[in-house]
């Protein structure tokens, strides 16, 4: 069975890939409006564009894993396409997981691109294993996320207005483009319940000439997030096959 | 001979709140037969469908499927059973190449034969002129076509045809039944839900009448007819129902 379902988890990652993800409102999501959110921001108030560049990949790993990832199962759902996928000798959480899977995928290519791109340009030497040990579990905590919020409301467009709450909220309270520090001390409580404060800052100690070795919390931390994310979403599809 | 029964279904029961969707049927079908589920719209063929393909749970009762219950072995179950859905859930962007290779992939069936088993199919059901065109510029009854050949992509010993001629032009539906009998030939159990009586006559060996729930006869058209001494099964079937023709003629105009 488990053999079946990694398969399933695969071939269905695979497949969104091709369907939904390398298509141009899953590229502008992704990539074009994160650069030009961060541009806006520096446009405004000039400074160290290096310093923004943290915010810039935490940005880009947000909008591209849940850029389709937030739609696409409601989509599926309505279409009957879900169904069908149902049909193979796939369990639920097999489905769920494919679905997050090219998700995370997609927001790899995009955050790759944004990453090596901004390094070269600007000159930044980070640690590497470092930011790989942010991105990954990033990647699949936003894609879970994306998929819990598809789940949780009927419509396919609710599903995107939904996600704008949690995305925009954590664009300027989790250190994006304001660092947290400097909030008052009450947002800074809630800042550390959000994920993307410890991918902001994660990149951030990424970036770092001595980097902090913190980030091996701030990654098990994402971890959690993860689960807290794809238990609930795994319930949620389930119950609507009871 | 009970050891050819491939399908077995005792006290199945479906509620959705306060509706009762199927109410403890129980029938059994043979190893290469067509077997019928007939009923108006909401009588319970799709919950029924539902429960025995592992898409939604049993309220009460449990059906084998092989010999394997549907409730513990699910898994095993649909790979060996294809399921044809009352609507055409392929992907519309993908070709119809794609689309069979796809479900070739979920099925498990190997590498070196998927591409065959998908041209093989697309020839079968005359599709392979068109194997390169996304599913959604096909017409209705090759969008049909093409869903029953996507259930068939990993040779299932039983398919699972829900409505399969529903919304079709009279061409394309007598092509349809065409290729359900000649699967039937090939000794492909079928189990078919449809509320196109002469549908049922011409391809059934048995049929259950379903109402409300309720199964309320099961036996061969023929006997049917001859039991309630009507020419057709529509009729057969308005008897032993004592549904209103009018309403009859409603439901199959939706």
């Amino acid at each position: 069975m488990w053999r079946d379902n990694l398969r399933g988890i695969f071939y269905i990652a695979l497949k969104d890939m091709k369907t939904y993800y390398f298509k141009a409102p899953a590229i502008s999501w992704g990539i074009v409006f994160p650069i030009t959110w961060i541009l806006a921001f520096y446009l405004r108030n000039p400074g160290d564009f290096k310093e923004l560049v943290p915010g810039l990949i935490a940005m880009t790993v947000l909008f591209s894993t849940t850029a389709a990832e937030a739609v696409v199962i409601n989509f599926e759902l309505r279409v009957g396409t879900l169904e069908r996928l149902l049909l193979a000798p796939i369990s639920i959480p097999a489905v769920l997981l494919g679905k997050v899977l090219g998700g995370a995928i997609f927001g790899f290519a995009m955050t790759t691109i944004v990453t090596i791109g901004s390094t070269i340009v600007l000159g930044l030497r980070p640690n590497f294993l470092y930011l790989i040990l942010i991105i990954l579990p990033s990647l699949f905590v936003f894609s879970s996320l994306g998929a819990l919020l598809c789940v949780t409301v009927k419509e396919v467009f609710d599903a995107q207005t939904l996600l704008n709450l949690p995305r925009f909220l954590m664009i300027f309270l989790s250190g994006v483009i304001y660092p947290v520090s400097k909030m008052p001390s009450a947002l800074q409580y809630f800042a550390y319940i959000l994920p993307l404060t410890y991918t902001v800052d994660g990149l951030r100690k990424s970036f770092l000439i001595s980097p902090d070795r913190i980030v091996f919390l701030y990654t098990l931390i994402l971890i959690i997030f993860l689960f807290l994310f794809i238990f609930p979403a795994i319930k949620l599809l389930s119950k609507k096959f009871e | 001979m009970r050891s050819n029964i491939v399908i077995k279904v005792e006290n199945l029961t479906k509620r959705y709140g306060e509706i009762l969707a199927v109410d403890h049927i129980s029938f059994e079908v043979k190893e290469g037969e067509v077997f019928g589920f007939l009923g108006p719209n909401g009588a319970g063929k799709t919950s029924t469908i539902r429960m025995l393909t592992g898409l939604s749970k049993s309220t009460e009762g449990d059906a084998s499927i092989l010999g394997m219950s549907v409730k513990t072995k699910i898994a095993e179950i649909k790979k060996r059973i294809g399921v044809v859905p009352d609507i055409s859930n392929l992907y519309d962007e993908l070709s119809a190449m794609y689309n069979l290779i796809f479900m070739a992939q979920l099925y498990g069936v190997p590498r070196g034969e998927r591409r065959k088993r998908a041209e093989e199919l697309l020839k079968i059901f005359r599709l392979y002129e068109r194997k390169d065109s996304p599913f959604r510029t096909f017409s209705r009854g090759m969008k049909r076509a093409l869903t029953i050949a996507a259930a068939l992509i990993h040779s299932p010993k039983i398919l699972f045809l829900d409505e399969p001629t529903v919304g079709l032009d009279v061409v394309a539906a007598k092509s349809l039944r065409n290729l359900i009998s000649n699967l039937h030939q090939q000794g492909i159990t079928i189990f078919l839900t449809t509320h196109y009586l002469e549908e049922a006559d011409l391809l059934c060996d048995h049929v259950a009448i379903l109402v409300k729930g309720k199964i309320l006869v099961i036996d061969t058209p023929l006997n049917l007819k001859t039991k309630t001494d009507k020419k057709t099964l529509e009729e057969a079937f308005m008897e032993i129902t004592g549904l209103e023709p009018e309403v009859l003629a409603i439901e199959k105009g939706r």
